[in-house]
Parts: C-alpha cells; structure tokens; sequence
C-alpha cells in the first residue's frame, strides 16, 4: 500500500484526470453524470494520496517530461497548495453531488465536461511553479467559469458572463504583462528561481504593479469587483457556489505565492493599501448585502465582503496572519458552497428568491434553513466554525503587531455579516403559513448543503489538523511560529 | 473507562444528543419528545450528582480538545462550576414539566424543545469551563440558542424584540472576543486561576489591562444586563413564559454574572483587581443598575416587564457582592446566584399561570385572583418576600451576608443600597400580594381555562411550588452543614478558584 | 539596442489604447477587438523584450509565451464571440447595458 502512495506521482495525476474525465463526459454523454461523480471522487482520493506523499516526505516538485527549470516546467506541491487542493477536492465533491441533481438533461451534458475542465484548471494552478503556466491555467479556468455562467438561460445570465469574460480577459493580460516584464528583469520563469534572483528595480516595480492588478481584478478586491455580485447572482446555483468558493480564490492564490516568495521585498506601501482596499471591501460588501432585496445577490455581495478579510494579512505580515488568512479562505469556500446551494434549494422549491417572500417557504426546508444557518454562523464568526478561528487568529496577529485598526474592522464585518445573515433567517420565525405550491427540492441537493455546512463546523473545532498541514514545506517563511 | 475525561462530555451530551434527536421528531409524536425530554433532564441531574459526589471524593475531571495550537477547549469540574451547574441543571428539569405544560397544543413544539435542549447545552458548557476561550465559545452559542425561542411566536413583537436582542449580545459578543484575544497575546494562556492568571505581567501593561477589564465587563454585562446594557431584557418578555422563566430568570443572566465572576476572580484575581482599581467602578455600576431596576419596576402595570426589571436589579447584587471584593460579601453574592433564581423561577411561573389560565397580562387584572388560584399564589408569596429579603426566606441570607460583607469591608455606602433597594422590592411586590388576596375578584377573568377542579393543570401547578419550597429550604437550612452557605464559604476560601 | 525598446514601448502603446477602448465603448464587438488589440500588444512586448545582442539569436522563451498566447487568444475571442451573438439574441441589443443597475 505504501509503494502504491509513494510511487504514484500524484501531482500528474491530479490534473490528468480531471482532464480525461472532461473529455469523456463530452465524448459520452450519456453516462456523464456518472462519469463527473466518478471523477471527483477520485480526485478526493488523489487529494489524500498527495497528503500522505506531502507528509511522509515534505514538498514535493516534479519536473514535466523531465525537462527540469529554468527552461522546463516544474509542478510544485506544498502544504499550502494541498489545502488549496483539499479546499477544491471537497467543495468539488459537494458541487458534483449536488449538481447530479440539479440539472436537466440537456443542460447536464454541457454543465459535466466544463465542470471537470474547469477542476482540471484549478489543480493545475494549484500545483503550478511557473508563472506563464499559471497564465495559461488562469486563462483555461477563466473561459470555463464563463462558460458555466452562460449555461443559466436569460439575459441577465448571459450579460453578467460577457462582462465577467472581458473582465477575465483584462485581467489575465495585465497579468501577462507583467510576466513578460518579470522574465524580462530576472530571466527566468521558475517561481522558486525567481525568488532567489529578486531585487527591487522599476522594471520589477511595474511587474508587481501589473501582475497584482490583473489578479486583483480577478479576485473582485473593491473596487474592481463591480463584476462579481451579477455574474455570481444570475449563474445557475452550482456554479454559483464554485465562483465564490473556488474560482476567485485561485487568483488570490496566485497572488499569495508571488507575495510570499517573489515579493517580499516590495515594501510595506503597497501592503497597506491592499489591506485598506480590503478594509473597505469589508464594509462597502457588507453594506450591499444588507440593502439586497434578492438572496442570491445578498450571498454575492456577501463573498466580496469575505474576500476583504483575506487582503487584511497583508498589511500584517505575520505567520499568524498568512495562516488566519488561509482558514479564512478555507472555511469561507466551504460556507459560502453551502449558503449558494441552500438558496438554490429555496429557489427550486418556491420558484423566486425574494428575500422579503421567503417566510412562507422556509418552513418547508428545515434542512436546508439549517444549512444556511451553520454557514452564516462561519461567515459571521462566531463559533465554533472555521470563520471564528480565522477571525481569532487575524484578531491575534493585528494585535500583537499593534496595527488594531484591521482588527476594529474584522469585528465591524462581522457584526455586519451578522445583520444580514439574521435578516435570512429571521424568516423562519414566522406565523406564515407553509406555501402550498411548492415543488419537492430532492434529498440529494438538501442534504449536500447541509453536509458542507457541518464541515464547516468541524473546521472550528479540529482546527490543528489544517493548520499543521498548511505549514509542510515552510510556504510562509521560518519566521516566527506565530 | 475514564470517567476523568468522559463525564464533563457526557453532561453535555446528555441534553444536546436528545436536543438534536427532537428536532428530527415531526409535531404529533408527543409522547416521544416528551419522554426524550424529561429522560435527557433527569439524565443530566444524575450525572451531576455522580461529578459532584467524585468531586467531593478527590476525583479530578477534565475534558480538553486541542482548538488551536496552545489552545484548547476545557471542561473542568470544581466548586463554582457545580454550583452554577448544579443550579441549571435542577432548574431545567423543573422548566422541561413547566413547558411541556404551558405549550400543550401550540405549534412548532419540536423546534422548541430541541433549542430548549441545546440552550441548557450551551449554558452547562459556560458553567463547566475551564478557561477563558471554552466560556467564549458556549457563551456565544447560548446566544445562537436563545434567539429561537425568543422569537418562537413569530409574531412582529416577538421578531422585533429577537432582533434587538441580536443586537445587543452580537456586540457584546464582539467586545467580549476581542478582549479575549486581547489577553491572549498579553498573557499568553487562558486558563482559569485560582488568583487569577494576569498578577504577574510587567507593569507597563496595567493601563492596557484596565482597559481589557473594562470591554469584559461591557461584554458580560449586556447578558447580566447591567446599567446601561440591560435594554433587551423587557423587551425579551414577549417569549413564551418557560423561556423567560429559565433563560431570563437563570440560565441567560446568570451567564452574565458567573462570567464576570470568572473574569474578577479567575482571571484577574481578587487582590490584583483591587489593586489595579477595578473593583471600586464595579460596585458604583452595580449599585446604580440596582436603583434603577427596581425604579423602572415600580411603574410597570405588566407582570412580567416588572419582573424582568427585577431581575435586572437583582442579578446586580450578585455582581455588588463580587466588586465589593470581601470574603463575606462574595459569599452573599455566591449564594445570591442561587436564591435569585430558585425565587425569580417561581415568580415567572405563576406570571405564566395567570396567563395561561386566566389570561391575565397585568396587575391590574389581577384583583382577587388569590381566591382563584390559592397554590399559585402562594407560591408568588413566598417568591416575592424572598426577593425583599425578608427571614427566614433564602433572600434574607444573601442580603445579610451581602451587608454584612460590606462593613467589613468597609463600604459602608452598600448598605444604604441594600436597604434602598428592599424599600423599593417590597414598594413594588407588596402591592401585587395586597391586590391578588384582598381585593374582590372581578366578575369574569380575561380569557379562563377550566382544569376541573383544579386550579390549572398539573405540569403548570407543580413547578412553581416545588421552587417555593425550595426556597423555603434554602432560607431554613441555610446555615446546615451541607448547606449553600459552607459551600459558598469553600469557593471563596479557594479565592474562587478550580 | 534602442529600436528595441521602441518596439516594446509600441506594444505597452497598444496595450494602453486596448485598454482605453475596453473600457470606453459598450459596443461588444468594439470590447472584443479592444481585447484583441491589448493582447497584441502584451505579445510586441514579449517579442520585443526576447532579443539580445545582434550576434546571438533571440531569446525563445517569449517566442512560445506568444505562441501559446496566441492560442489561448484565439479560444477566448471566438467564446466572446459566440457569446455576443447570444447577448444579442436575447436582448436585441450590441451593447452591454450600464451595470449601475441590479
């Protein structure tokens, strides 16, 4: 059994299979939605299979057709990309099941092999140390999301898919812009040769400039996030909850790793200005959602909220900071998955998703209000949830490095996200009466929510485990243990 | 097995498992949740019983789950635990028969019975922990836990008086978790102390820890419904009367107080918080939100806003007791946890008995109703001369000790509070008793239930009285060996520690 | 070497000019060719950038960043274009409405 786990490069294989498993359910489409809960089951098991390489041997990097950098093409694994990679495998797994049954037939054979490709993306992006080959990645993962947005009818749907993909688009040539002036200045491709070869100089200046504002557009920090409460909104739920949980954090991922090793030397300006963009993400998001008056555009602007939680390590810098960042994204993915899956369950069963309506069909989905309820309770923070510990640990790290004003908008945020999570589910405690129409929601698509909610719980209480994972291969630095 | 680590966890399971169960139960199976509840209620009582009886044995128990790395969640058992858990444990059991009484027949009882459930839950999980970061974390979801049953009537009231409860105990949520982290970074650990855990940070700090003290107390004290903090409690009476006869009477209110217990004494310490000066604007705060509660209660014509002002002002003598930070006063306060609960349980019971039978809201309905409903109201009788202190009622002692505490301790002041404050008690409960037994009854009853010849039924009448008596016994065998007072003596001896 | 830096100056040029247009106009069409017009430009950059001195060949690197830019420039332009066709379908209209509105 070892042999088989430290034999297979599970890196390659994390890719491959998502790829192949696209091409067959576009090949056949018929057993497609076999074929897609096939795969993402493996790629589970992959996720564990590279856990346990991870941890038996420390970083893992592996050289493609054994052309090594500086001119080939290295993949990369290390604690921070496998809880990337863990994040993408379970929210994966959660989407798959609940997509089986979300989709018609007709819709079904186009959402399945998208769906794989775009999870094809995301692990390679996860897994990439060279920076064009996160280019490409970023471009492939692009395309597909709009693809996946356009598969709602309407034209709201296909407006916001426009939009998003000349947003896609502006951004990843920022981004490539700033490549080519990167290679220009230090030669090479290579992330971790880039880092050893760093040294302030315009050239670089204005690669850190570019490349964080194509990543920025793409991560909807305020306020280039214009694009994102529609395109999220008036997608169909599954590919709602993908947008928001993992496809905007992919480029913040990216953005991360550059911070991190290539970087640091940039100076503390720049940081800070992330952190206030962020600060005021928090507000501008939280204040938008109060004033929704439909649920999905509430949980929409709810994630540009959240996402601001995660530009405030910057400015803070610390071990703790990076890590509290992280379970953030972490916990955030798996709430937010969960809060877009039960308004498509609202949406099924009562036909609109009008919050001031929703009284009268929430009595008939407890399952799914509870759902929401354990997910608002992540991204309020309170806990026990994985947003509480993220928020404990940002909270720790603003203190400890005196900057408190980031901690003073952690706890605004989140007694903002507290108003409108309670203006939801305020509706079940209602006298209204039970809607007569409303269609049955399948077991399936309910109990999905309900699991990636308890999740999320579970992350608040067994928080050692991500945290120690997260620290394999040293991605934040030998600096303090926080 | 070992009971060390599995008991703490085993008191909790015992209602959360049956909590969760209920949920699942659809609205006819009365039977079934009625059994899962009362059997989850006696369930708790006999574990309790078995961790104090170890306890008092020598036996240590302790449940840890790593959270975060150098912190962890801890249950741990020792005297003022079991005091506070002792307390909500009995006092759960008899709500469970009050409440299965008072919501024969009305809708979503499943609901209400699971966040019952996990209320107590949650409640146990603030008495039995052992640092700073567990109470945190239960304290948090009491408040998840009672905004349902709160708003449980879905009417526009009850929803509109949920939201500002949400308002007030997120806030404090928010100002209790920074101080939290705030002491974590400056201490570097969270357990609770017996002398408390902070004494011996350098000096420089001493600024920045008045100031923690502060935002905790603004934190605790929107449950315990301190001055100027208290805004939610009247407004929270429009939930059903077993919601405000235990969470706003006992299990909410006094998590308020036992937490700024824990904060003067396990965390700060006793002799350092007097000496960094705290103690003394804990006391003024005390005092005034003891005048003022029992001001606004004399004005209320509706039963149970006048009780809630009352526990207003009664849950402060408990924290008066603490800030006046003598060994007797503590005491007086200590065994005041305990008599304002078993007293102010007994006074929302029968507030709900009148309404439930007879659809009285006000005092002013409430002429001659004694001849009506002889048991309930003797129950409120003996309720109501306890909350104004008079021997040899339970009341009495803790007012006693409390007074006593204070001239030891040299604040004299205290006592022009205390005795203030039994003037104002019996101005406004003595004229609810003269109006109940001596007026004449009105010609017919707002809205009467008829119960046989009974003057309610059963699961209404019993409760109230089980709690008179129990104050009754607590006033009488006060000074027993076994009794509140060598107990409460034993938690200061220890300076209130584990 | 200057002419080179011409060259790449020229290419952050068009970039701009992409840009500008991408963000001006609401016609789709204009948008899309905007696009196109902004990632020839990054491609000038790289080629510009991937010379070195006249004895030597130039750098290929950037030469297969381009190459694969151009693929991947390819796929994205016919997605939008498609996607255009479908806007106005449904909509009647070649222009992206003002997103002010929810």
């Amino acid at each position: 059994m070892e042999l088989i786990l430290e034999g297979v490069p599970w890196i390659v294989v994390l890719i491959i299979l998502p790829l192949t498993g696209g091409m067959a359910c576009f090949l056949f489409p018929k057993i497609s939605k076999s074929l897609g809960l096939l795969t993402s089951l493996a790629v589970v098991a992959c996720v564990w299979g590279l856990g346990w390489q991870l941890i038996e041997e420390g970083a893992q990097r592996y050289a493609i057709g054994g052309w090594g950098a500086p001119l080939g093409i290295d993949l990369y694994a290390d604690g921070l990309s496998l809880v990337m990679l863990a994040v993408a495998a379970l929210v994966g797994l959660g989407i798959s099941v609940y997509s089986s049954a979300y989709f018609s037939r007709d819709k079904a054979n186009h959402f399945w092999p998208l769906w794989l490709f775009l999870c094809g993306a995301l692990n390679a992006l996860f897994l990439s140390s060279d920076i064009f080959n996160l280019y490409v990645t970023l471009e492939l993962l692009g395309l597909t999301a709009v693809a996946l947005v356009a598969l709602a009818d309407g034209a709201q749907a296909l407006i916001s898919a426009m939009r998003y993909l000349l947003v896609n688009l502006m951004g990843s040539l920022f981004y490539l812009l700033g490549v080519a002036f990167l290679y220009h200045s230090l030669g090479s491709l290579d992330i971790a040769i880039l880092a050893q070869r760093a040294q302030p100089s315009p050239a670089m200046w204005a690669a850190v400039g570019l490349i964080s504002t194509g990543l920025l557009l793409k991560t909807a920090l305020f306020p280039m996030h214009f694009w994102l409460p529609a395109a999220h909104a008036c997608a169909p739920t599954p590919v709602s909850a993908v947008l928001s949980a993992l496809v905007v954090k992919a480029s913040f991922y990216i953005l991360l790793r550059m911070w991190l090793e290539i970087f640091p030397m940039v100076g503390s300006s720049f940081a800070q200005l992330m952190g206030g963009l962020g600060a005021a993400a928090v507000l501008w998001g939280g204040v938008q959602a109060l004033r929704q008056t439909r649920l999905k555009m509430l949980i929409a602007y709810s994630t540009v909220s959240q996402l601001g939680y995660l530009f405030l390590a910057f400015p803070l810098g610390m071990s703790v900071a990076w890590r509290g960042a992280l379970y953030m994204l972490l916990s955030h993915a798996v709430a937010k998955a969960a809060m877009f899956m039960a308004a498509g369950n609202i949406l099924a069963a009562g036909g609109d998703d009008r919050i001031a309506d929703l009284s009268s069909i929430t009595q008939r989905l407890p399952l799914t209000l509870t759902a929401f309820s354990l997910a608002g309770m992540s991204i309020m923070g309170l806990p026990p949830s994985g947003g509480f510990i993220a928020k404990w640990l940002l909270l720790e790290a603003s203190i400890q490095s005196g900057q408190w004003w980031w901690g003073v908008i952690l706890l605004l945020g989140g007694l903002l996200a507290a108003v409108y999570v309670f203006k939801v589910v305020g509706h079940v405690f209602t006298q209204a009466e039970p809607k007569l129409e409303a269609r049955a929601v399948p077991a399936r698509m309910e109990w999905t929510a309900l699991v990636l909610a308890l999740v999320v719980i579970f992350l608040g209480l067994f928080a050692s485990w991500p945290l120690a994972i997260m620290e394999i291969g040293s991605p934040f630095g030998e600096g303090d243990s926080g | 097995m070992n009971w060390g680590m599995a008991l703490p966890l085993m008191v909790l399971g015992s209602s959360l498992i049956p909590g969760l169960m209920i949920f699942f139960l659809s609205e006819e199976h009365v039977v079934a949740r009625t059994t899962l509840n009362l059997a989850s209620a006696i369930l708790k009582i006999v574990l309790i019983g078995g961790m104090f009886w170890g306890m008092l044995h020598g036996y240590h128990y302790e449940s840890r789950l790593a959270l975060l790395p150098g912190l962890d969640l801890v249950l741990r058992a020792g005297p003022l635990s079991m005091l506070f858990v002792l307390l909500s444990a009995g006092l759960w059991l008899v709500t469970t028969v009050y409440a299965i009484g008072y919501l024969e027949g009305s809708p979503y009882r499943s609901r209400f019975f699971g966040f019952f459930s996990l209320c107590v839950t949650a409640t146990v999980g603030i008495a039995l922990a052992g640092n700073l970061m567990t109470f945190l974390v239960f304290y948090e979801l009491l408040t998840l836990c009672t905004y349902p049953l709160i708003v449980h009537r879905g009417t526009e009231v009850a929803r509109k008086a949920g939201r500002t409860y949400l308002i007030y105990t997120i806030s404090g949520g928010a100002l209790l978790l920074l101080s939290t982290v705030w002491l974590y970074t400056l201490a570097g650990t969270l357990e609770f102390t017996e002398r408390g855990f902070l004494s011996g940070l350098d000096t420089s700090v001493h600024p920045t820890l008045m100031l923690i003290f502060a935002l905790l107390i603004a934190g605790l004290g929107v449950k315990a419904a301190l001055f100027p903090l208290h805004g939610w409690l009247p407004l929270a009476m429009v939930a059903p009367a077993p919601v405000s006869a235990l969470l706003h009477a006992v299990a909410v209110v006094k998590a308020g107080a036992f937490g700024i217990v824990r904060v003067v004494y396990d965390v700060y310490g006793i002799e350092f918080a007097t000496d960094l000066g705290l103690t003394f604007p804990l006391a003024i705060l005390a005092a005034v939100t003891i005048i003022y509660g029992s001001l606004r209660a004399l004005f209320q014509d509706e039963l149970k806003r006048r009780l809630a002002f009352s526990t207003v002002s009664q849950v402060s003598y408990i924290v008066l007791g603490i800030a006046v930070a003598g060994p007797v006063a503590t005491i007086g306060g200590l065994i005041h946890l305990v008599h304002q609960g078993v007293q102010k349980i007994t006074l929302f019971f029968c507030a709900g008995n009148l309404a439930e039978t007879l659809g009285i809201h006000n005092i002013s309905e409430m002429n001659g109703v004694g001849r009506r409903m002889p048991w309930t109201m003797s129950a409120f009788t003996i309720g109501a001369f306890g909350m104004i202190g008079a021997p040899p009622l339970a009341g009495f002692f803790s007012k006693w000790y409390l007074g006593r505490g204070a001239l030891d301790a040299g604040q004299d002041w205290v006592i022009l509070i205390l005795s203030g404050s039994s003037i104002l008690n019996a101005a406004y409960f003595l004229p609810i008793l003269y109006i109940a037994w001596f007026k004449k009854p009105p010609e017919r009853w707002p809205a009467e239930r008829t119960f046989g010849r009974r003057e309610t039924a059963w699961a209404l009448l019993l409760p109230p009285v089980v709690t008179a008596i129990m104050t009754l016994l607590l006033g009488l065998l006060a000074s027993a060996p076994f009794g509140l007072l060598e107990w409460a003596r034993l938690i200061v001896s220890r300076g209130a520690g584990q | 070497m200057s002419y080179v830096y011409l060259y790449a100056l020229l290419g952050v040029g068009l970039f701009v000019l992409g840009l500008n247009a991408l963000i001006i106009h609401p016609h789709m069409l204009r948008k899309i060719l905007a696009v196109n017009v902004m990632s020839t430009g990054v491609f000038l950059v790289l080629v510009a950038l991937s010379s070195r001195n006249e004895e030597v060949l130039p750098d290929p690197v950037p030469h297969a960043m381009v190459i694969t830019g151009i693929v991947v420039s390819v796929s994205a332009t016919a997605l939008a274009l498609i996607l255009m066709l479908k806007v106005n379908r449904a909509t009647g209209k070649n222009e992206l409405p003002d997103r002010g509105r929810d």
